[in-house]
Parts: structure tokens; sequence; C-alpha cells
């Protein structure tokens, strides 16, 4: 039997607006606890919600991002329940009436291959605050900070058929708020989380499974483990003649299995009603134009314009537009060297290498676009060797200066004077009676391949100084000279 | 002093014919002397108030003095008073004290009046007799036997009493206009949204509005002058500027055209109490009114609709009094879910409790469609009957209560007769527009009050109807004989 995985996401985007969406509180993460959490946060006795209008510009931005509906009037409901973290025991939230209606995205794949995902909606909401369980005694405490930070919540349709188009779907929305610079998406902060609605079903069946759904999902990788490990209990108990049962499921990334989490709570009635201190929001075609008029170029649009403007493949200009940061970095390095594919090639080569090792986002790149350009200027002028490049990029990022820098202070310009090179070639072939008896004796077509070893041998004494190309064509001069 | 208007208090500081601190002394010497029969104040801030009175006398002294600058008022235990405890009449909030003031607090303190204190109320203003206090019920000066009305019972009992000469108070669904017809002083409840809500603990936010409980129309037109400010800091408040209610107050009212409903004259209206609202009506006629018999067809739905939609409202509302954060909490709590379950059903009474479940019962899954929606539907065809009305009259008049004060415990037992007495009141709350309860008479030896509909944002013609009707009666100027 072959079985099919139908996922559909729930996406958690912290807006990145300098107040709460209903407060004049701060956002900023990583303050002491409850200390930006005003009156209204705290949901002190009278006191009354008033929206922020960058939510709102924030959340039409990404709609239109999304080629969606604008929901010209769009009204906040209260969600009831009670837990210690949500002060005025309902969420503040969008249900019959979202700001963000149907739309859609395309996501593009490892394998070159690219899909449309329908959005179902997206809705503002209030994020709560968090509960601590620790060092409290037997007792918790409550941080409200986050409690009142604004949130869209991002509804896909079930359109995603394996792990990899999950996080496809996920990388993508980040892409968008991270262009628009409506959230930092920092995952490791829950700045984007994610649920995901799992289910399976016979390859060619039309009716989807019954699903579940993983909650709290917070990072790229988790989604993609959970998804699949999910999807394998699903299949296995169905297999042993089991039936799933909807329910919400936590994730485990120690032991990598899902487990339910407790099920009384699920019968939970939230009694959803429109909230009655706060007007319906109703949005001009005038000021939706005018959101439209200032948005930044998006993903696609960048990539489609890095492939015809600097000649990239479609593969490196999607490799190179998924991060605004990277984009913009990638641009500035092509801009100020001239030189856009070898500036493609060291941005995703070196540099993320690099970052990768460090742990670090582009923009705290230890080698700045100006040092990496004028890096690859040498290169393009001969100054360097590509290999010799690598030695001073190193360099640069233990912060020794720029290229040129680098390059004087390790002494590490190009041999490019014939007559050094012809000395050098001299000597090595002086020094290597053996392979030069061998080559002269070898097949004419062998005899290419078998200058490696005298190449390498003058790279060496030159310290790897030597002018490749022009080693190549002297060496094969005297060598040929000897037939 | 302390039959002294607002009007006359102005006039009296000005001409120094009195100081702010003897004024104030002198109602704090009252509410000390007397208030123990009405129980009308739970707070008294006699040392704040006097520093207040002092800061008073210095500004009329240097000719610095704004519109209430020195004039005394009490303030309903619902608006948050940044470190006076406000209560809300409940066990819940006993020990709350806020570190903000409402903005119809700030609009006083702004216009220079002095806060003698907090008036009793019922708890989280859900009650029609002032009873649902947690510090117990108030009295009706006209008769300690009796109710004044709720739930602003306590700012009418102290209006009444003479122990304030303004008193502040908010009106979900009859809560300024009923005590006021109870205690016979003159209640004001706004258009919607025309007064702030910030700083004012909500009951059903789509349903609450505060106004003024005074003596006069004059003074009640002085003090929503006051109340009433566009604010930021209240979405629903309305971003029009505030008229000076004062100045129709004396234009003539001949050509009027008055609205009677002839549902608001059925079965349930003590016949005594209608017959002082004709009149009052008739009384119109003579200063040039014409009545116009006019028909509020989904009358009878609004009584029904409002204990879905306000009790809805409520049940979330009340939500935050979890006893997590401030307020009342249960001791020793076992866990969270005792917290909850404890904290609430100790804090809270049991009307507070009553519509919590109702709203909640309202708005569950299966059942909203059924109340809460068709409660809103109920709730357009009434605002549509006014809307009709107003394109044939002026204003609207009828009796503010089927009755007059009853005794204290009469209705307990019964909450849908209790729900009846503001049968007549509810529905402006439902539609939003401004209504008054004026004295008209006495009914079986009590006061009657007549009730004026005006349309949306007329609280100024409201007024000057009002207004005229006090120059041509002096039903008014008739005090409690326990006020004496």
């Amino acid at each position: 039997m072959e079985w099919e995985v139908v996922i559909g996401l729930e996406v958690h985007v912290q807006l990145a607006t300098q107040s709460k969406i209903f407060s004049g509180a701060s956002t900023a993460f990583g303050a002491d606890p409850n200390t930006q959490a005003c009156a209204v946060d705290l949901a002190m006795p009278g006191t009354l919600p008033v929206p922020n209008e960058e939510a709102f510009r924030f959340a039409v931005m990404f709609g239109l991002a999304m080629n969606a509906e604008i929901g010209k009037r769009s009204v906040f409901e209260r969600k009831n329940y009670f837990y210690p973290d949500l002060p005025k025991g309902y969420q503040t939230t969008q249900l019959e009436q979202p700001i963000v209606g149907e739309g859609q995205i395309e996501i593009h794949l490892e394998d070159g291959s690219s899909k449309t995902v329908r959005l179902h909606h997206a809705h503002l909401e209030e994020d709560a605050g968090k509960s601590l369980h620790e060092d409290f005694h037997g007792m918790s405490g409550i941080d409200l900070n986050r409690a009142g930070t604004p949130l869209i919540e991002i509804v896909s349709e079930p359109d995603m058929r394996s792990a990899a188009e999950a996080v496809a779907y996920l990388k993508k929305i980040h892409s968008i708020v991270t262009y628009l610079g409506i959230s930092d998406g920092d995952m490791s902060q829950g700045s984007l989380r994610c649920d995901a609605n799992v289910s399976v079903r016979l390859k060619g069946e039309e009716e989807l499974g019954t699903r579940t759904e993983i909650k709290n999902l917070n990072s790229f990788r988790f989604i993609e483990k959970a998804i699949k490990v999910e999807a394998q209990r699903q299949i296995d108990l169905i297999e042993d003649g089991g039936r799933v049962v909807q329910e919400t499921r936590l994730y485990d990334a120690d032991k990598n299995e899902t487990r339910s989490m407790r099920s009384k709570e699920v019968a939970n009635d939230y009694r959803y009603f429109p909230c009655p201190d706060l007007l319906p929001v109703v949005l001009s075609d005038e000021y939706i134009e005018q959101v439209r008029g200032d948005l930044p170029e998006l993903p696609d649009a960048k990539c489609a314009r890095f492939e015809k403007e600097y000649g990239l493949s479609a593969y490196d200009a999607d490799q190179l537009t998924q991060e605004r940061l990277t984009a913009n970095y990638f641009e500035q390095v092509a801009a100020k060297s001239g030189e856009a594919k070898l500036a493609a090639n060291w941005v995703m080569g070196e540099v993320a290498a690099l970052l990768n090792r460090e742990e670090k986002s582009i923009e705290q790149s230890p080698v700045n676009a100006e040092h990496l350009a004028g890096l690859i200027a040498r290169i393009k002028d001969g100054t360097i060797s590509s290999k010799i490049a690598k030695q001073v990029f190193e360099a640069m990022a233990n912060g020794d200066g720029d290229a040129d820098a680098v390059i004087e202070a390790k002494g590490l310009k190009q041999v490019s004077d014939t007559g050094a090179i012809e000395k050098l070639v001299d000597d090595v072939i002086a020094a290597s009676s053996a392979q030069v008896e061998n080559y002269r004796n070898a097949d004419p077509d062998k005899r290419p391949k078998m200058m490696g070893f005298f190449v390498g041998q003058i790279m060496k004494a030159s310290k790897g100084q030597a002018n490749p190309q022009m080693i190549n064509k002297i060496l094969k001069e005297k060598l040929d000279a000897l037939l | 002093m302390h039959q002294l208007t607002i009007a006359e208090i102005i006039r009296g500081l000005r001409d120094k014919q009195f100081s702010s601190v003897e004024l104030t002394s002198h109602y704090l010497e009252r509410i000390q002397q007397l208030d123990s029969q009405f129980n009308s104040f739970i707070t008294v801030t006699s040392e704040q108030a006097l520093k207040e009175a002092a800061t008073a006398d210095a500004r009329l002294a240097q000719g610095d003095a704004p519109a209430l600058c020195g004039v005394p008022v009490a303030h309903k235990d619902i608006f948050c008073t940044n470190g006076v405890r406000t209560s809300c009449g409940s066990k819940m909030l006993d020990n709350f004290v806020p570190p903000y003031d409402a903005t119809v607090i700030h609009n006083f303190q702004q216009a220079g009046a002095i806060s003698l204190g907090k008036t009793n109320m019922d708890e989280f203003a859900m009650g029609s007799s002032n009873e649902t206090s947690y510090y117990g019920a108030v009295k009706n000066p006209w008769d300690v036997e009796r109710i004044p009305g709720g739930s602003s019972g306590g700012s009418a009992a102290a209006v009444a009493a003479l122990l304030a000469p303004g008193a502040t108070a908010t009106d979900t669904g009859g809560s300024i206009r009923q005590p006021a017809a109870m205690t016979g002083t003159t209640g004001l409840k706004p258009t919607y949204g025309r007064v702030s809500r910030w700083g004012m603990i909500a009951f059903a936010s789509s349903l609450d509005q505060g106004g003024p409980i005074t003596r006069t129309a004059e003074d009640a037109a002085l003090m929503l002058s006051i109340m009433a400010s566009p604010d930021a800091k209240d979405s629903t408040c309305l971003d029009r500027p505030v008229q000076d209610y004062t100045a129709q107050l004396n234009d003539a009212i001949a050509g009027l055209k008055i609205g009677v409903p002839s549902e608001y004259f059925g079965e349930g209206l003590d016949s005594e109490v209608g017959a002082r609202v004709q009149d009052a009506l008739k009384e119109y006629e003579k200063l040039g009114a014409e009545l116009v018999e006019i028909s509020l067809p989904h009358s009878k739905l609004a009584v029904p609709a409002y204990y879905v939609i306000a009790p809805a409202e409520a049940s979330a509302n009340l939500s935050r009094f979890d006893g997590v954060r401030y307020g009342y909490r249960c001791e020793n709590p076992a866990d969270l879910r005792d917290l909850y379950m404890r904290s609430r059903g100790e804090g809270f009474g049991e009307e507070v409790k009553r519509r919590i479940l109702v709203g909640s019962y309202a708005l569950s899954a299966g059942y909203y469609d059924a109340y809460y929606n068709k409660a809103q539907q109920v709730r357009r065809l009434i605002k549509q009957d006014f809307v009709d009305a107003f394109d044939k009259v002026d204003v609207i008049m009828g009796p503010t209560a089927p009755n007059p004060a009853f005794k204290l415990g009469e209705k307990n037992a019964d909450p849908v007769a209790m729900y009846l007495e503001d049968i007549y009141t509810i529905a402006t709350n439902l539609a939003g527009l401004p209504g008054m309860s004026i004295p008209c008479g006495f009914a079986h030896g009590l006061p009657v009050g007549l009730q004026i509909i005006g349309n949306y944002l007329d609280e100024a013609r409201m007024l000057n109807v009002a207004h005229q009707f006090q120059q041509a009666s002096d039903w008014h100027q008739q005090t409690a004989p326990a006020a004496e």
C-alpha cells in the first residue's frame, strides 16, 4: 500500500511592532519579568484595549505579499478560557471576519520543482504571557511581558504532501515576513511558531484521513522530524488495524516521538463572540493601495531579477534570495566587485560556511560585504589565486583587516613574473628526473594528466603564490621542449 | 448650605459667600452624621477632600478657577480612583486600590471638583435595588425601609439625602434613571460613547455608560459638560466635540413634539405612577409641546434581549477576576483549579454568579445562534423602532420605572420581577440613546420619575426639555424627610 501524507500548517508570527497590539507597552524581548506589562496587559479593572495601527498595516502587508484578499472589515472576537498567563480570561482574536482572506504562494523544493500552497486565511490576535514552572517552590511564576504582543496566525489549506514541503512552505513564510520587515522571524525566541495538522490516506483516495495536531514546533528541523514520525505513527497504527484519533499531540525531540496531550480538555468551548470594547476595523481601498505601493521587493521578484540581472542559475538565485539580508549582502558584493558569479559562489560557499561554523547571522558576518568585494577584486585582477583567496578570507574573518592589508602583511601576492616562474619550473624539472623520464615515455594523451605532479611541486615551492595559469603555460613549453 | 444646587454653589464660591473648605467640611460632617441610616458611601475620603478644597480655595482666590472649582461631588465606586480603594461593590475588589484614574475622575479633577468619596452600588452594577452590594443594601432617604433603586443606589441616595450636591453614576440597563426615579433626583444616561469608559469597571461593555445624578437638570448639564469627552483610551468613545450643555437650557419648548409610546403605559404599570406621568405630559402641553402617540413595537423584547447580551458580555468581562493578579484570592489553594473555583466562588455574590452562568450559557456552542445572535437581531429591531420614531418626534416620554420604590427584600426571591424594574429603561441602552429621569410627583407617598429619551447626541435638547419642566414645577425641590 502506498500512503500519502497530508499536512496543513498554522503558523504564528510575532509582529515587530514597537508596542503591543492593544496597549502602549514595549514588545522588546528579554526584559525582566513583568517590566513590560502595563495596566491593560495586566487586565486591571476598567482598562480598555486600543488597537495599534501598525499591527494592521503589517497584517495588510503580509496579506498582499501572499496574494490574498484583504478583509476590508475585520472584527475582533473574544476567545474565552481560563489560564494564569491569559490575564483577561479571554484572548482577543479574529474568527469570522479576519484581516487576511484566501491567498496562495509558490514554494520551491530542493529538487528544483515548485508547488502552490493555498492560504485559508490569516488573522490578527494577541499573544499570551508565559508561565514559569521552575524555581517557585511548588508554585508557578507568571511573566506577562509577552501578553498582548501582536501575532498573525497564518492558516494554510492542507496542501502539503511531505515534511519537506511543509518545511519549504514555512521557510517561504519566514522569508516573506522577514523581507517585509514585519517580524524578526527568530524561531529560537518564539517569534515564529508552528502547529502542524497531519493526516495520512492511501494514495489516490479523495477523502482526508483523521488528523492530529502537533503543537508548538519551533525549529525547521523539529518540524520535519515531527511530521515524519507522526505520519509513520499513523500509518503503522492503521496498518495494524487501529484508528487515528483526532487529538493534540506534543513532539518530544529527545525521544523523536509524538505523544498525546491530555484529551480531557479537548471539549473546550471557547464561547467566541465579538469583542464589544473594539469597533470593527474598516480599511479603505486607498489605504490598501498605499500599503501595496510601499511594499518592498519580495523574494520571488528578487529571485527572478537575480537570474536576469546577474545571470545566476535559478538555484543560485533562489538560495541567495531566501533571506533578505543575504540577498542585500550579495548585491553589495556583486556591485562593488563587479563579479556577480564569483560573488554568488563566495556568499553561498565560504561566507555560508563561516556563518554556520560561528553560528552567526549574515548581519553579524565577520567579513563584511566591502571586504569580500575587495577580495574578489584581487582574484579578478590576478593579484591572488582562488586558493590563496581562501587564506585571505580566513584572515579577514579573524579581523586582520581588508584583503589588500592581509595580502600585503602576509606577502601573499601572486607571482606572475615570467622570469621567477621559469626559474621555479626549471628547478622542479631538474629535481624530478625520474618523473620527466616517465613523461617523455608516456602516451601523448596521458601527458596532460601527468603534469599535475609538476604543478603541485612548483606551487609548493612558491608557497602557493605562483600564478597557476602561467605555471601551466611555461611548464608545458619546457616539458614539450624536452621531448 | 446642603440645600444648594451645583449652579448655586459655583456662584456662591465665586462670590465668596463661603469657601470650598467650609462647604466640603459641611458635607463630610453630614455624611458622618447621617449616612449610617442610608449606607450610601462605601469609602469617604475626608482628608483628600479637604486638601483638594484648600487647593480649590487658593485657585478661586487667584481667579484661576476651572468650571467646577471647589464643588464637592461623590463618585460611584465603579470608577477607578488612583490610590483610593475601588470595590465595585464586591468582595472580589474589597482590597483593590487602582494605580490610575478613570477618565471621568480625571475630568472632574481637571475641572477642580472635590471628591467626597465613593458611593455604594449593586455588585458589579448588577441589580435594580442596591441590595447585591457586598457592603450592604442602601436605604432610600424617602423611606429607609425601601430600596433606593440600583445599581447606582448609593449615588442616588447620597444626592437625595443631600450628602452631596451631585454624584457620578453608570447606566447599563437603567442604573442611573431607575434610582433617580426612586429617590426623586435627576439622572442622565448619555448617548453611548459620549462619556469615556476608561477606568469604569465593565459590566456589559456595549451598554455601559457613565452619567450624573443631581437635583436639577441644570446641574446635570453642568456635570455632563465635565464628564463627556473624547478619549483615545476608549475605542468606543465618540470622537466628537463636547457641547456646552447649559447653553440651550432656557430655550422655549413651544412646538416640541413629544412621542408617547403606547407600549410604555400598558400592563404592569402602577396606576398612580401612570397618572403622575400623564400629569407631567399635560404640563408639557401647557408649555406648548405637542403630544404624539407613537409605537415602539419591539419594546416587549427589550428585557429578554438585554438579559442575553448583558450577561454574555459580563461573563467575559468578569473572567479577569481570577485571584491571580489582584483582588480576592481564596486561602491556601490546593491547585490552579481550586484557586479559580474558590476565589471566584467566594469572591462573587449570588446575582453576579447567576449572570455569569446565564451569559456563559448563551454563548456556548449550540446555543449561540438561538440566544446571542437572536438577541443581537432583536437589538437592531429595537434600535430601528427608535430611529423611525425620531423621524416624527423630538423626544420620547414615559415612566422611568413601573412602580415607586419597593420594600427591601421584596423582590429578592424573584429575579425576573427584579429584572422587570428596568422594562422602560433597557431599550435605550440597547439602542445607545440618551435618556433622563426627572421627578414628576409622588405615588403612594414616594417619588415618581418621568423618563425623557432623546435622539443620538441630542443631550442638550433633552436637558432643555427637562429644565423647562423644572422651571414650571417644584417636584425636584422636594426633599426627603430623612435629609433634614
